[in-house]
């Protein structure tokens, strides 16, 4: 007898008998369970999310709905496919036991598990200052309440708005500001809007959109401290350049934070970047051994990526976290010759000032910028980023429809500057360097230490700074 | 004379019925440079990745006469708006195409200014759909073309742009004219022929001559539709100019039905010979979406495209598209290319990862496929539930000439009557 006889039998056996457990309920989580379902995974299936809605869709929570064309809770997503599982909402989980197969959850419940997809995505990063946070009128925007509580704000009318932070979120809502024709500030540390994921070249582009539409934007600044009135609402903020804004709206759009906190003394390969994992969505421990029955998808995770030197890379994107879940979900039902990879080129789209701007890659791998169809003046055109001679990445604005062509220069790793398009050309194709700010330096201080003496008792071992 | 290529083949009308087994042959060399210098692609992965290259072009007038090297004897390089027209948003690139498309983008179902547009026609679609089967109760032999494909797209567009559907008779003979006037084929050039090129020309003519009056009119004083709100239009990208306008106007007209047409001719044709297929719809109404996407992919409405050349050489599968040569992208092989699509000769109602080219990709993406869609999901679903016992009297069934709008002239049906 062959040994494919009895795995395959063994691969039967765990699709119709095994438990799985997914924690985050929403876009990771829900793709999984449905792919799940569809590779044929007949089991128990339990997801778990915080939030007491069934999945919905982040994306319009910043374009649409507040702009009063979809209410929040119409942003539900569509179900694929009937996933048959055990819906636990409302309810976080808040601790992995990986010796006993357990996940904990807040109300005492342990649900047992043979695997496990982490999918917690992140939240937003709130104002720093609990008192001044905690004022009326000062929002963040993630959730759908958020978004519900934020569209009703502006829907009252405020005299300004002020936007904390300049990324996607923050200029989405500038935008959206303007087309309700509402007075807006935007203050942001860096040196234009969007600098972060696209650099200083297209954040210049970027700064001259926010200005022709009316917003007061305020680059190389930082909110220092917001004001309340006596009643405890939001009035003015004051700048670290020691002027004052009156605004009595305030949002913070301060990037995010990934959910790993619950996954502390689990043993596993979780930071403030997110879960290590491998390209197959397999989880690392602190060893950087990977696991067989973790397993992570969406916003938290964090996997090297061939095009990218293996670099880490945690991509907070739409696309990634459907790809991810589906190439994960059917690793967790399969065996070794048939994992797939996740090997998706990240993408991004963003709607702003009228403009669609959509990336592909990961521009802030590339040093170089060249502008290589359409027309900066008429905010249509597309730039290709470029690293030692190679394209890495492409952005677009208005352009989106040419995206396909630009991942297929970066999934060939093409020259840069790739060749100049046949029609409508720029007036300069020379790249010029894009200007992204300095690569995070590493903490002086280790968490992690090795410990042990033999090779094979050589162990990693986290250790919790004390503050 | 040397034997002919598997294109050639394809472009006889002898086999408009059923080009695929030419395409079969053809996509053994998924780029193949044909004797009149055409290079005819017709595998889906360099399909797509020439839809998306920038190099290649879909303006006519970057194309010099001739293709280098090619035997000037052979024809099948003309265009179909030889007339004098400006060139319309399918026959022209980047910018002057982006600035056009968005400009009419605007008034079919671009948010923020229309997003209902095309939702809120739905109920109107299905009243003329409902109408067109009350019409068939009684008879026992239908024409699926003249009594059910035909008048739902020609009404809806009108509706649409806001042409007056008294004129349908005028326009819809200048339409056939240039359409039958339109042959790339092998066969010889006679008298015939050269008639029918002469009526072409003259049919679309004088086309153009009534959009521009219908535009005339509008001008003066504004109406309901596309046409009145684009004369009338000062968005950020400016007014187009009148010739712009006039032949994107006959664009939108021409094939915002004649590709629909021939959808659901094609749909219910292929319906009637997978009754495995039919049934499963008739118990599953829901699967009417996805459905459409699998008949759109078995029989694509625009079979390929004619107007495009390299802008550069193009090297792809192993071949160079020299600089100048017409490009020929042919979506209904690339459709039905068993490396993208398993076992792309069945219909498969529920085809998983369904991105068929049945509407193209790439800038030039089909501007009415929400309108197509929505009228072909009623139209067919509607067929399927209400038509008893349809039966197919002749397969298959007499076809047009034009082998890029490829369809059939009529497809009898027996049926034994019609359900409320
Ligand atoms: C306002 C906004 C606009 C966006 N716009 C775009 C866009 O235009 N384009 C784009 O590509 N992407 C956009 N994104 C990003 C996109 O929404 C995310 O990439 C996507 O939601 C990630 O999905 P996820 O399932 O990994 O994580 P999330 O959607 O963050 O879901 C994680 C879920 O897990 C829950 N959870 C966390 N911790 C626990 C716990 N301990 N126990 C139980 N449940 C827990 C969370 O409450 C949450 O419901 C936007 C995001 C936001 C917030």
């Amino acid at each position: 007898m062959t040994m494919a006889a009895p795995i395959a039998e063994l691969v039967r056996d765990y699709k119709a008998n095994a438990r799985i457990v997914i924690v985050g309920a929403s876009l990771a989580g829900l793709r999984a369970a449905e792919t799940l379902r569809a590779e044929g995974f007949t089991g128990s299936l339990t997801i778990i999310g915080d939030e007491p809605y069934e999945p919905y869709d982040r994306p319009p929570l910043s374009k649409q709905v507040l702009k009063g064309w979809v209410p929040a809770d119409h942003t539900e997503l569509p179900r694929l496919r009937h996933v048959d599982a055990d819906w636990r909402l409302g309810v976080a989980a808040t601790g992995l036991d990986r010796d006993t197969k357990h996940v904990r959850l807040a109300n005492g419940d342990q649900v047992p598990y043979d695997r496990v997809l982490i999918a917690t995505g992140t939240r937003a990063r709130q104002w720093p200052n609990p008192t001044e946070a905690a004022l009326e009128g000062v929002f963040a925007l993630r959730t759908r309440d958020h978004a519900a509580r934020l569209q009703q704000a502006l829907a009252a009318r405020p005299s300004r708005v002020l936007v904390i932070g300049a990324g996607f979120v923050g200029s989405e809502v500038a935008s959206v500001c303007r087309e309700l024709d509402l007075p807006v500030t935007v203050a942001e540390r860096g040196p234009a809007p969007l600098v972060g994921p696209l650099g200083g070249v297209i954040g210049e582009i970027a700064a001259e959109m926010q200005r022709d539409h009316g917003v007061d934007l305020r680059c190389g600044v930082g909110v220092s401290s917001l004001e309340g009135d006596a009643s405890g609402h939001v009035r003015r903020a004051q700048l670290s350049d020691d002027t004052t804004i009156e605004a009595d709206m305030v949002l913070a759009a301060l990037g995010s934070i990934r959910n790993v906190e619950w996954l502390e003394g689990s043993g596993l390969a979780a930071g403030i970047w997110g879960v290590g994992c491998d390209a197959g969505g397999r989880a690392f421990d602190i060893n950087g051994v990977v696991t067989d029955s973790v397993f992570v998808a969406g916003d938290v995770a964090r996997a090297p990526h061939v095009l990218y030197e293996y670099e880490f890379l945690a991509m907070e994107h739409w696309d990634n976290a459907v790809l991810g879940a589906e190439v994960t979900a059917h690793n967790m039902v399969n065996l070794e010759p048939h994992y797939y990879p996740h090997l998706l080129l990240p993408g991004f789209w963003s709607g702003q000032f009228g403009v669609n701007i959509k990336s592909v890659g990961v521009p802030p791998f590339g040093d170089e910028i060249a502008f290589v169809q359409g027309s900066v003046k008429d905010r249509r055109f597309a730039a290709a980023y470029g690293h030692r001679g190679r394209i890495v990445a492409a952005v677009t604005f208005n352009q989106g429809k040419w995206l396909p062509h630009y991942a297929g220069l970066i999934e060939r790793s093409a020259p840069f500057p790739p060749p100049p398009s046949g029609w409508d050309q720029p007036d300069d194709l020379k790249p010029i360097p894009a200007e992204f700010p300095e690569h995070g330096v590493p903490t002086a201080i280790p968490d992690v230490v090795l410990t042990g003496h033999d090779p094979s008792e050589r162990r990693a071992e986290f250790r919790p700074r004390r503050r | 004379m040397s034997e002919e290529t598997p294109w050639q083949q394809v472009l006889r009308h002898e086999n408009r019925a059923n080009p695929y087994p030419f395409y079969a042959e053809l996509r053994k060399t998924p780029v193949a440079r044909q004797p009149n210098g055409t290079y005819v692609v017709s595998t889906y992965r360099e399909v797509v990745s020439l839809l998306h290259d920038n190099r290649v072009s879909s303006d006519p007038t970057k194309r010099p006469g001739t293709a280098p090297g090619a035997d000037p004897a052979e024809p099948g390089t003309e265009t179909i708006t030889a007339a004098d027209l400006e060139p319309s948003i399918i026959d022209s690139d980047p910018p002057e195409h982006d600035r056009n498309r968005s400009t009419m983008l605007r008034h079919f179902y671009g948010p923020p200014q229309s997003p209902h547009q095309i939702s809120d026609l739905d109920p109107e679609i299905r009243r003329i759909v409902a109408g067109l089967l009350d019409n068939m109760k009684g008879k026992t032999r239908i024409d699926v073309v003249d009594d059910f494909a035909y008048p739902l797209p020609v009404t809806v567009i009108c509706k649409v742009l806001g042409v007056p559907l008294e004129d349908e008779p005028r326009f819809h003979a200048w339409i056939r004219d240039a359409l039958e006037s339109f042959d790339l084929g092998p066969e010889p050039t006679s008298e015939e022929i050269q008639r029918e090129v002469a009526d072409g020309h003259r049919a679309v003519q004088e086309f153009g001559e009534y959009i521009t009056e219908l535009l005339d009119q509008y001008a003066e004083q504004p109406g309901p539709g596309m046409l009145s709100a684009m004369v009338h239009d000062d968005g950020p990208e400016g007014r187009m100019s009148q010739g712009t306008l006039v032949t994107n106007a006959v664009l939108l007209l021409f094939a915002g039905h004649e590709t629909t047409v021939n959808l659901i001719a094609h749909s219910v044709l292929t319906l009637l010979r997978h009754p495995e297929a039919l049934e499963k719809l008739r118990r599953r109404p829901e699967l009417i979406v996805p459905g459409v996407e699998e008949l759109l992919r078995f029989e694509s409405s625009v079979q390929f495209w004619h107007t495009r050349s390299a802008l550069d050489d193009i090297e792809i599968a192993g071949t160079t598209i020299p600089k100048g040569a017409p490009i020929f992208l042919l979506y209904g092989a690339a459709n039905r290319d068993p490396q993208r699509f398993t076992d792309p000769d069945e219909v498969d109602l529920e085809r998983p990862d369904n991105q068929h080219l049945g509407y193209s990709q790439g800038i030039h993406f089909c501007f009415g496929a929400p309108l197509a869609r929505l009228e072909v999901q009623a139209a067919v679903g509607e067929f399927v539930r209400r038509v008893r016992n349809p039966r197919l009297v002749e397969d298959p069934p007499p076809y047009r000439r034009n082998q890029i709008f490829r369809g059939p002239r009529q497809v009898p049906v027996d049926i034994d009557g019609i359900t409320d």
